[in-house]
């Protein structure tokens, strides 16, 4: 260094960190307080909220609410049957759906997909946006192409699971393509080099290598699905939700419809420790498909 | 993979020669899986295509109904009033939509980049590896929860107490706070991962010329992993900004608002989402111009949601450090 850069360095090291001062200890003291302070706003809010959910809806939770249908009228013998096996239809067509084409569309990105080409850069491009918009906008176009003209399924529940199905479809491909790719070149080339074909190293090597990532991937893209409630409001006119959804029964329900249903409707506040009661019984599913998710993570995740 | 095949096989003479594949039934099935995996991969680009084209079908014709400069420039937006009564100004609308993202912020964006430097510059290795999974559990709650805390819990044991009995059942503040709370997880959890990220070197380097630990983290650490920062407000930002289910429960379906922007946070009002998802619900007959309505402001928040991502991954770039 000539004796001008070092000045020139000398120089911006003052500027940058000026000389310890005395009010230095006192701000930096300050400054580690407010990031605790932060930290404890955060996390009592959020135990607040869990807490609270507890504390509303706990006395509700009986054999009753898993059997009996949802009432609006008695809240004492409502149950939220309808809702819970529309979740599980849900959650069930989603999969259907989601998987295939997910791990289709990741396998294609990863290993077929030549970057140079348009219509590849487009794709990306595309999951990278879609990934963006607002679950409300799959509502609408669940309700204009699933429900109504297209596939004209009418307000069913298979017309809900494949509206959730496009919602998180951008969720499987990104976790997939990063499970894929985590899988080391050597192994194809191993593959290929014994004379297999690509889709004999892809299906026999590549995919098993990476099932635990896609199946963890998988089952929180899911998690989110039975979540969401926006696009399900958009769906189905307002049907009774006394009858169980099936396959062909224009009935939507679900458990974040059944607690939007009851907290919209509580002018007498009646309803809200059955929507708490509900909450309980959907942030429980959730927590028990996190556990199963985690599990397989460790359980089966390969080191390489 | 293919390159390494091609690349390989002129390098193979002699006996090796017979590796260069001829045109046979299994590479027929080749060409066919790659095929059915390339329909698979355009199915996310006819997803969008399709989205574009429902919105705009019903917009267009819902211009044929209401002009440009009512729907831009006018001062009420009552769609759902007898049509002697309908106003179809979006500004109102589109204002709480901005408003109540604002609030979002102001909580969500100092508390979050707080907890991440904490996270990232200051915790032991024990009390991150409790908080980071902490924070990714929270950021899956549902938002119907946050809807219900809102509305059950936060405006009647908080608010209401707090600010006394200008608090509306349903107001902006309610709902801007806990959207804070929402997307608060997923900033401080991006955030996080992005400072961490910053090479151990810059830290030693800074510490070297006697900085002490706030120094380092706010002079040093949080410039050089602002694209991650900024990526992570903007993710923010854009929940806040498309969120349906916890403002239609705590702040209102935005249906009626007669009087302009509702620049007071206790009064309620509803952001685009929440009036897509609230008036879908009741029975609105296709073709009538409520419904076209519906998929109009449906259009509005889908482009200003595209332009704010496009913004994110400009800014990212621009600030992008790479670190070999």
């Amino acid at each position: 260094m000539t004796g001008q850069q070092i000045a020139h360095a000398a120089a911006t090291q003052r500027r940058v960190f000026p000389r310890p001062r005395r009010g230095d200890k006192v701000k930096s003291a300050g400054f580690y307080l407010l990031m605790l302070l932060a930290l404890a706003a955060a996390m009592v809010a959020l135990a607040t909220l869990l807490i609270d959910v507890w504390g509303d809806g706990s006395s509700k939770l009986s054999s009753t609410l898993i059997e009996n249908q949802p009432s609006k009228i008695n809240p004492a013998n409502s149950g939220l049957h309808s809702a819970l096996i529309g979740t599980l239809y849900l959650m069930a067509i989603c999969a259907v759906f989601v998987i295939p084409l997910g791990v289709a569309t990741a396998v294609y990105l990863e290993e077929y997909a030549d970057r140079t080409k348009w219509f590849n850069r487009l794709i990306e491009l595309n999951i990278q946006n879609l990934a963006a918009v607002p679950s409300v906008v799959y509502g609408i176009l669940g309700l204009a192409y699933i429900v109504r003209d297209g596939l004209s399924l009418g307000s069913t529940i298979v017309a809900g699971g494949l509206t959730l199905g496009l919602l998180v479809l951008p969720v499987v491909i990104i976790v997939s393509r990063e499970a894929i790719r985590a899988v080391p070149p050597s192994i194809r080339e191993g593959a290929l080099a014994l004379g297999a074909t690509k889709w004999q190293t892809i299906w026999k090597q590549v995919l098993p290598g990476s099932i635990a990532g896609i199946a963890t991937g998988v089952i929180l893209a899911l998690s989110r699905a039975i979540g969401e409630t926006a696009p399900l409001l958009l769906l189905g006119a307002a049907v009774s939700s006394r009858i169980d959804p099936t396959l062909d029964n224009a009935v939507i329900n679900a458990l974040p419809l059944q607690i939007f249903n009851w907290s919209k409707d509580s002018d007498t506040a009646n309803f809200l420790p059955l929507a708490a009661a509900a909450i309980i019984v959907l942030m429980a599913l959730l927590l028990l498909m996190n556990s199963i998710a985690i599990y397989l993570r460790n359980r089966y995740e390969q080191k390489w | 993979m293919a390159a390494t095949v091609t690349a390989a096989s002129p390098g193979a003479s002699g006996p090796g020669s017979s590796l260069i594949r001829t045109r046979s039934r299994r590479s027929v099935g080749e060409g066919v899986v790659r095929t059915i995996l390339l329909a698979a991969a355009a199915l996310s680009v006819l997803t969008t295509t399709l989205i574009v084209l429902s919105l705009v079908r019903e917009t267009v014709s819902f211009f044929g109904d209401v002009s440009i400069s009512d729907y831009l420039f006018g001062t009420k937006w009552t769609p759902l009033l007898s049509s002697a009564q309908q106003s179809f100004n979006v500004w109102p609308l589109l204002f709480a939509t901005f408003y109540i993202t604002l609030i979002a912020m102001v909580v969500a964006l100092p508390l979050g980049i707080l907890c991440a430097i904490y996270l990232a510059e200051y915790a032991g290795r024990r009390t991150r590896k409790i908080i980071k999974p902490v924070l990714e559990v929270l950021a899956g709650v549902p938002t119907i929860v946050f809807g219900y805390f809102a509305l059950a819990f936060f405006t009647p044991e908080i608010l209401k107490p707090l600010l006394g009995s200008g608090v509306g059942t349903n107001n902006q503040l309610a709902a801007g706070i806990i959207v804070g709370l929402l997307v608060l997880p997923t900033i401080a959890s991006v955030a996080e991962d992005s400072m961490s990220a910053v090479p151990q070197s810059l830290r030693e380097g800074a510490f070297g010329l006697g900085a002490n630990r706030m120094q380092v983290s706010l002079r040093v650490i949080l410039p050089a992993a602002l694209s991650g920062v900024v990526a992570a407000v903007v993710l923010g930002a854009s929940r806040a900004f498309g969120e349906t289910v916890v403002i239609l429960l705590a702040a209102g379906n935005g249906q009626l608002l007669p009087q302009g922007p509702v620049t007071n946070p206790l009064e309620p009002a509803g952001n685009m989402a929440a009036f897509i998802a609230g008036t879908a619900g009741g029975d609105i007959g296709q073709g009538s111009i409520e419904y076209k309505t519906i998929f109009t402001i449906g259009f509005t928040l889908f482009v200003v949601t595209l332009i704010l991502n496009a913004v994110a991954i400009r800014l990212v770039n621009k600030y992008r450090q790479v670190y070999e």
